[in-house]
């Protein structure tokens, strides 16, 4: 089973107490994509979540999947067809983690081995070792948890994913992972999943669109991230995007249209008559590799002695990026790094394919702006 | 000097049989026992699993339990026996309205004190109400609803001796026959009975708790 279109017409939430957490929302939710909705805490976006798989009914307003309302069916068939992951999880404690995992397909009727299969099958999806299987929620961490939580709202499969806040209460490193797996996940899956987190760092990086909603349950912009940083609608959505929105937009251009130069590089038993011929005018330092081409540093040309070129008197090199798949963010930050003020390029093994100056950056960053420019313009 | 007459009491071959036996008095004592629980328990238990699950009512429960509590069950013995004359009944009410309080505000309670989370992920999942209840709530509720079963059950047993008073049976008829008779070494003889019985009891339900709640519970809670 494939994603669906969600189409949010004109919705208004009105709590009995009279808080209006959404205010005539409307919002196409593209199928089989990651669409983000983020916003200051409190701005309505775990409303909006919630009136998906109506946990709140909308005061005013329709919500339509696949162009059929939701009010249409029963509703534990309409939340039987979506995954629902929260902030904490939200494990049974009771239940072990394949039980855990095998919930829905067992309200669905399926018996109890095949439901268990299936959960097993999805805790290898999810990163989660076999091993586990067995165990309680209380003996998982944090991070592994929410993995459950993950397997569990995908075990039978639905086309639609809600997430409200799933990362938000593990430390970064975790998260960072969970996000990747979630990008992986999706690639395999294609769902229709919607996403909600009060972090923009986290919905520009998994949202194929993000809307930013603003207090008062409105919505600011609903724009792919790229557009969001390039062009934001108005000054609550600047502010909101934080300072470095146009450092944090180059990790939306690739940089496999650097140009590379190969020649500063030296492998760490060259000789001198290698060195000399590798030192140039304009290429003030030579990259010394390991016999298998790996970085090692920096060197000035005149201070390498050939056969007693010691690597821990290097300059670092900073953070390499990756050739191919490396983005103009990745290779600017390696830049800026440098000591040198030149970036390393290596492949998927690390060694070094090549080096290119903050300039030649500089010069593609500008092009990839005048070409984002005329792009943008195409698209409207 | 207790001792003696406890191992008296205990040694004597005449204590273990026929309808004053111990066998028999611990049979009816245990009878009472499960009734007054079954009934407080088919009170208690619904009423304080709903109340607890939709998060309404508390406040007139802890009325019902405060009032329960403050009726004095001896007091309320002498007005059924007034009222209705002798029999079961009449030992059943007090027993019944002892036993309540405690099953119906400890389930409220433990009800309450479920994490939402899994409550709200359940919801979300298209559980039923029903579902959510008895299969996300009640495996999670269990030991604190166990232990408000605990502590009506020893109160039970140690309160059902009042049936004596109405000319019934159990553990009761050794210390009321007792003290009329100066019979001490009865009196004790009963007393300690009794208090066996309030082991064996809390004994009973630590294993059913082994048994009957979750490992991921009992090392998580
Ligand atoms: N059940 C409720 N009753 C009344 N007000 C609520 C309720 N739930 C949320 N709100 C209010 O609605 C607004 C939006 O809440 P919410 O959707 O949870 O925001 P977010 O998820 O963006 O933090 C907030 O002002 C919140 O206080
Ligand atoms: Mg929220």
């Amino acid at each position: 089973m494939f994603g669906a279109l969600i189409r949010i017409d004109s919705v208004t939430k009105r709590y009995p107490d009279g808080t209006v957490a959404v205010d005539r929302l409307s919002l196409e939710i593209p199928d089989r994509s990651i669409t983000v909705l983020v916003g200051p805490s409190g701005c309505g976006k775990t409303t909006t979540l919630r009136m998906i798989n109506r946990m709140v009914e909308p005061s005013e307003g329709t919500i339509l999947i696949d162009g059929k309302d939701i009010t249409q069916q029963p509703v534990n068939t309409l939340r039987r067809s979506m995954g629902y992951v929260i902030q904490n999880a939200g494990l049974f404690q009771h239940r072990t983690i394949v039980d855990n995992i095998a919930t829905v397909p067992r309200m669905l009727g399926w018996g109890k081995e095949k439901a268990r299969e299936r959960a097993r099958e999805l805790m290898g999806r999810v990163g989660l070792d076999a091993s586990l299987a067995k165990r309680y929620p209380y003996q998982l961490s944090g991070g592994q948890q929410q993995r459950v939580g993950v397997a569990r709202a995908l075990a039978a499969d639905p086309p639609v994913l809600l997430m409200d806040e799933p990362f938000s209460a593990v430390d970064p490193i975790v998260r960072k992972g969970l996000q990747d797996e979630l990008l992986r996940i999706q690639d395999e899956l294609g769902k229709t999943i919607v996403f909600v987190t009060h972090d923009i760092d986290e919905a520009v990086k998994l949202g194929t669109m993000v809307a930013v909603m603003r207090t008062g349950g409105k919505l600011a912009q609903f724009a792919p991230p790229a557009e969001l940083l390039s062009d934001p609608a108005d000054a609550f959505v600047e502010d909101f995007l934080g300072a470095d929105r146009g450092i944090r937009r180059l990790s939306f251009f690739p940089s496999s249209g650097l140009e590379l130069l190969t020649s500063p590089i030296v492998a760490v038993d060259s000789t001198a008559e290698q060195i000399a011929a590798r030192a140039t005018e304009d290429v003030p330092y030579l990259l010394v590799t390991d016999l298998e081409g790996r970085p090692l540093g920096w060197g000035e040309p005149d201070e390498l002695t050939a056969g007693e070129i010691a690597p821990e008197r290097l300059l670092p090199y900073g953070r390499p990026f990756t050739a191919g798949s490396g983005t103009l963010r990745a290779a600017l930050d390696c830049a800026v790094l440098s000591p040198t003020g030149w970036a390393v390029a290596v492949d998927g093994d690390g060694r070094a394919t090549g080096v290119v100056s903050q300039q030649t950056i500089a010069e593609a960053i500008r092009g990839a702006h005048a070409e984002g420019r005329t792009d943008a313009k195409a698209a409207r | 000097m207790i001792l003696n007459f406890v191992n008296a009491f205990f040694s004597d071959h005449a204590h273990w049989t026929g309808y004053d036996g111990i066998p028999t008095r611990v049979g009816e004592h245990v009878g009472y026992t499960l009734l007054a629980l079954a009934l407080a328990a088919a009170i208690g238990l619904p009423v304080g699993l709903l109340t607890g699950h939709y998060g309404r009512g508390g406040n007139a429960l802890s009325l019902i339990a405060t009032a329960g509590r403050a009726l004095p069950t001896f007091g309320l013995l002498v007005l059924m026996t007034l009222l209705l004359g002798f029999g079961l009944v009449n030992v059943m009410i007090p027993l019944v309205v002892l036993a309540v309080p405690p099953i119906l505000v400890t389930t409220y309670e433990a009800m309450r004190s479920v994490d939402p989370s899994p409550v709200d992920a359940a919801r979300g999942m298209g559980m039923s109400e029903a579902g959510i209840l008895f299969r996300v709530e009640l495996p999670v509720a269990l030991p604190l609803i166990l232990s408000g079963l605990r502590s009506a059950a020893i109160q039970i047993v140690s309160t059902a001796t009042i049936a004596a008073y109405v000319s019934l049976g159990g553990l009761g008829r050794y210390i009321v026959d007792g003290l009329y008779q100066r019979n001490y070494e009865k009196v004790i003889g009963g007393a300690s009975c009794v208090a066996v019985l309030a082991l064996a009891t809390l004994a009973l339900f630590w294993a059913v708790a082994r048994v009957a709640v979750s490992p991921g519970v009992r090392r998580s809670a």
